[in-house]
């Protein structure tokens, strides 16, 4: 639009208001409507992503009653406290495990530090729902371990107790043990990114490891850790399988209960709505700590760090600390499946076993860079562009992490379903032909919905590694000449490798493990090792199951130590060898 | 430094992709499948049709619900042509969403029983499931076991391990009891038999036959199928476990064992329709019929085949008689019920 110097006398009134009159209308315009192409950009990325948790929304719209009565007056309070004792218990859990082992094996040299740097990663690569069904067949009243106990003790039922695996407590746990990984990994990138000079001036200054710890270190990780716990607190919100399995009734439960039992989609709709809503005060509360303080380092190249070394009783400590989480959450799930796999493979494995691998892995490769790219488009314009919109945008495109995979599938499938109707009705009416469907039931919707779900992963990924980069940076680069989009390229992505590596791998590891999208949105004879995994495992043939679970895993473990890697190179004041 | 993240390369790598996962689908004498079942329970058989008949078998195999979802929303355009579940609730609930079409077939309607189809031809049941009672042979006597009804009795207070009420069979297993005596009775029934469960329920069917046969609990509910997949297990200790345990056939003089189905029905804009019903004759055709009794211990829907040696160990039981249809109708019902009774 372009403005004319002196208004003519027949312009609006609306244009020419004076500012005072109008102070809010203008603010509005400035803070809000003013889009340039960047905002435009990135607005509409952002609310396409956000497209299948809006479908929910819209399917919460309509009116219901007597379902709603009924789920008040039984299950409903025990949804709402399940749901938060899950979310709290392994928000805690995961920081308790992933915490001590990011500060250990970043500070400190001790015996195992190189091999538990990538290896307490691997639980990441394990789904959640495996697991629960490994524990449990070695922790439930027939496994072996309590009916070694009943014979040595000649008990019987009523002569011990013992904790029931398949209860909330041990939701909490198997969830916290595979979810950790990302409060770890987020932990130790902040860990080892801290400027060197700080700790050192701590140090100097008669700082004890302890007080370093809790007074220095902890403090400036802290936008780290809160989006590491958010993240899994979110993942733990949307888990179906293990919640499911052990007969713990959480919102997820629920949804499904609603939906399939009472064949009431709309009531589902609604507590999935509901769901957002615990998301939403989780995102809340994580923007706001995040937005009470900055986190930019100062300096950059110091000096090569010195790692503490920590001998004796404290080193074996150390080395302690670090193997338990990777001895439950990794070393005995998948021994119990290699034992599996063993006796089974020869009679599961065949020659469809191979596509089912490269299913898999391009399929998590596609999605992982589609959503790194969006990730950094939503990042980066959001650094451009810091008004409400476009960050109500970028915030809205997170929400999906929360959700069970099964409903963002579902809020894919009814819009595309729709624009392929709509298209096809067009093509008809105009060309006399059916374009029949042509995103439903194809890879394209797949990855959309691998993107629309684990888009936060990279984001807050991306996100961390910018607000690392000072806003100094971008001001020189422009003033040298650069346009954004240059700074983007010549100044942050190199800075970002390592974020950049890290959202990459996350979301490989995440869509490798995926289930109820790609069930749900897959084409025909399409099959990945996840899908073959859960269809032996839901027949209740586990053993049978356990040559592609452990497939799977070993998928995993490739990018998670290529990962490890990559953060301990990035690491500033390191000088990689050459 | 060259970028990794170009537009360009990120598109070109998209499109390889695209090309390598694009599986091949043949345009004519083809027949696609939406199907419940699993992969392994259905592949071997649409292998045999393809082998006999020609016509090519596409499949994508997921949750009854959601793909009854994915159906209802590609709506005039779905490329399915069948749709197979492994419960006739969710074959009703596809029937009166419209998703599904009328087939009129002789060998269909001469093959299977009134009781396991739907009235008018929408959809046919394909195998048997029967739930019946499961109990620990060295501490339950057989004559102390009579009707589903008799369990809520006192008598097995802390005795009983039952799946989650999310589950489908017990739902459905509900639904039919509601059908039968009413929803008040079911309930009363249901409370009965929460205060005698011996721990919360969990786990799935093959779990709750382990925790009998471990000494947790004495009886449970659970299908044959499992029972049979156990006793027929590579697994050492589940063949054990399953030699520790018996069946028992309850309702014998009443209104019999709860039976559900697997079936399918056409959709109703099939584009295959005739390969699509030439199918489904196929898997209620004698070959089918036994192949599910044999691999996966179902018990076939055509009364004339006979059932695996396995079931036939366990001895003949009076199926009820109640058209399954019915099942689906009252399943919402029946999740109310389980609600109210605290079955969580």
């Amino acid at each position: 639009m372009t403005v004319s110097p002196e208004p003519e006398a027949s312009t609006p009134p609306v244009t020419t208001l004076p500012a005072a009159g109008n102070g809010l209308l203008r603010w509005l315009r400035a803070r809000w409507l003013g889009l340039d192409r960047w905002s435009l950009l990135v607005v509409g990325v952002a609310l396409l992503l956000a497209l299948p948790v809006l479908t929910v929304f819209v399917a919460a719209l309509q009116p219901t009653g007597a379902v709603w009565r009924h789920l008040a007056a039984t299950v409903l309070t025990d949804y709402v406290r399940d749901s938060m004792l899950l979310m709290l218990g392994v928000g805690a859990g995961a920081l308790l495990i992933g915490v001590p082992a990011a500060w250990l094996t970043s500070i400190y040299e001790f015996p195992g530090r190189r091999l538990f740097e990538w290896a307490l990663l691997l639980p990441m690569a394990i789904p959640a729902y495996i697991i629960a069904y490994t524990y449990t067949g070695l922790l439930d009243f027939a496994g072996p371990l309590q009916t070694a106990l009943r014979q040595w003790f000649h008990w019987t039922r009523q002569d011990y107790w013992f904790p029931e695996i398949r209860s909330l407590p041990g939701a909490v746990v198997m969830l916290a043990l595979v979810l950790y990984p990302y409060v770890y990994l987020l932990a130790r990138a902040a860990f080892l990114d801290q400027s060197v000079a700080v700790l050192e001036v701590s140090r100097t200054l008669g700082a004890g490891p302890w007080r370093r710890f809790f007074a220095v270190s902890l403090p400036m990780a802290r936008p780290a850790l809160i989006a590491g716990v958010s993240l899994v607190q979110m993942e733990a919100l949307a888990d179906y399988g293990t919640v499911q399995y052990f007969g713990v009734g959480t919102f997820t439960t629920g949804i499904f209960r609603v939906w399939y039992g009472m064949n009431d989609s709309t009531a589902a709709a609604q507590l999935a709505a509901l769901l957002l809503l615990f998301v939403f005060a989780l995102l809340l509360f994580e923007r706001l700590s995040r937005r009470r303080a900055r986190f930019h380092h100062i300096g950059n190249r110091q000096y090569r760090p010195q790692r503490l070394p920590l001998a004796g009783p404290a080193g074996w400590l150390a080395t302690g600390t670090c193997l338990l989480p990777l001895l439950f959450g990794f070393l005995i799930p998948a021994g119990q499946l290699t034992a599996w796999a063993l006796r089974t493979a020869p009679r599961v494995v065949d020659g469809r076993f191979l596509q089912l691998l490269v299913n898999s892995l391009l399929l998590a490769l596609g999605a992982a860079l589609l959503a790194l790219a969006l990730a950094v488009l939503l990042g980066y314009g959001q650094r451009l562009r810091p008004r409400p919109l476009v960050r109500l945008a970028v915030w809205s495109a997170g929400l999906g992490y929360a959700v069970p995979g099964t409903v963002v599938a579902i809020g894919v499938m009814l819009p595309f379903a729709a624009l392929d109707r709509s298209v096809d009705a067009w093509a008809r009416e105009w060309l006399g032909l059916s374009t029949g469907l042509l995103l439903s039931g194809t890879l394209t919707a797949l990855l959309f919905a691998y993107c629309a779900r684990f888009l936060p992963v990279a984001l807050h990924s991306v996100e961390a590694g910018l607000t690392r980069i000072r806003p100094s940076m971008d001001d020189a680069a422009r003033s040298l000449g650069s346009t954004p989009r240059g700074v983007l390229w010549r100044v942050h992505i190199p800075m970002l490798r390592g974020s950049l590596l890290t959202a990459v791998l996350l979301v490989f590891v995440d869509v490798l493990k995926e289930l109820p999208a790609t069930l749900i949105l897959r084409p025909f004879n399409f099959n990945t090792l996840a899908v073959r995994t859960y269809e032996l495992a839901s027949d209740e043939r586990l053993a049978d199951s356990a040559s592609f679970a452990l497939a799977v895993v070993l998928a995993g473990i490739g990018p998670v130590i290529l990962l490890s890697r990559a953060i301990g190179r990035a690491r500033p004041g390191y000088d990689p060898v050459p | 430094m060259s970028n990794p993240l170009k537009p360009s390369t990120i598109l070109s790598a998209f499109c390889l992709l695209s090309s390598l996962l694009a599986p091949p689908v043949l345009a004519s004498g083809e027949v696609n499948i939406y199907s419940a079942r699993k992969e392994d329970l259905i592949k071997p058989l649409l292998d045999d049709f393809s082998r006999q008949t020609g016509i090519a078998v596409n499949l994508v195999t997921g949750k009854e619900e959601a793909l009854l979802q994915r159906l209802q929303s590609e709506g005039a355009n779905t490329p399915a042509d069948m749709l197979l579940t492994t419960d006739a609730g969710r074959l009703s609930a596809a029937r009166k969403a419209g998703v599904l079409q009328a087939v009129k077939s002789e060998a269909l309607t001469a093959r299977i029983p009134a009781s396991y189809r739907d009235p008018e031809g929408y959809w046919y049941g394909l195998s048997v499931r029967a739930r019946p009672i499961i109990y620990a042979r060295d501490r339950v006597r057989p004559a102390d076991l009579s009707t589903y009804e008799n369990l809520a009795d006192p008598k097995w207070k802390g005795r009983i391990c039952v799946r989650s009420s999310d589950s489908v069979y017990n739902q459905s297993l509900v639904a039919g009891l509601i059908s039968h005596q009413g929803e008040a009775r079911t309930e009363a029934w249901a409370k009965g038999l929460v205060a005698n469960f011996a721990r919360p329920p969990a786990g799935g069917d093959r779990d709750q036959i382990k925790a009998v046969a471990a000494g947790e609990c004495d009886v449970t509910l659970a299908n044959t199928y499992y029972l049979g997949g156990m006793v027929n297990s590579s697994d050492e200790a589940e063949k054990q476990a399953a030699a520790k345990v018996a069946v028992f056939w309850p309702d014998a003089q009443t209104t019999g064992v709860h039976v559900n189905v697997s079936g399918a029905g056409i959709t109703a804009h099939a584009r295959n329709r005739d390969n699509a019903v030439r199918l489904l004759e196929f898997l209620a055709g004698d070959s089918a019929q036994r192949w599910y009794a044999e691999t996966n211990n179902e018990y076939p829907v055509n009364p004339a085949i006979p059932p695996s040696a396995t079931l036939k160990a366990w001895g003949e039981f009076k199926a009820d008689t109640l058209n399954v249809a019915k099942l689906g109708e009252l399943n919402a019902t029946a999740v109310q019920v389980m609600d109210r009774a605290g079955w969580k």
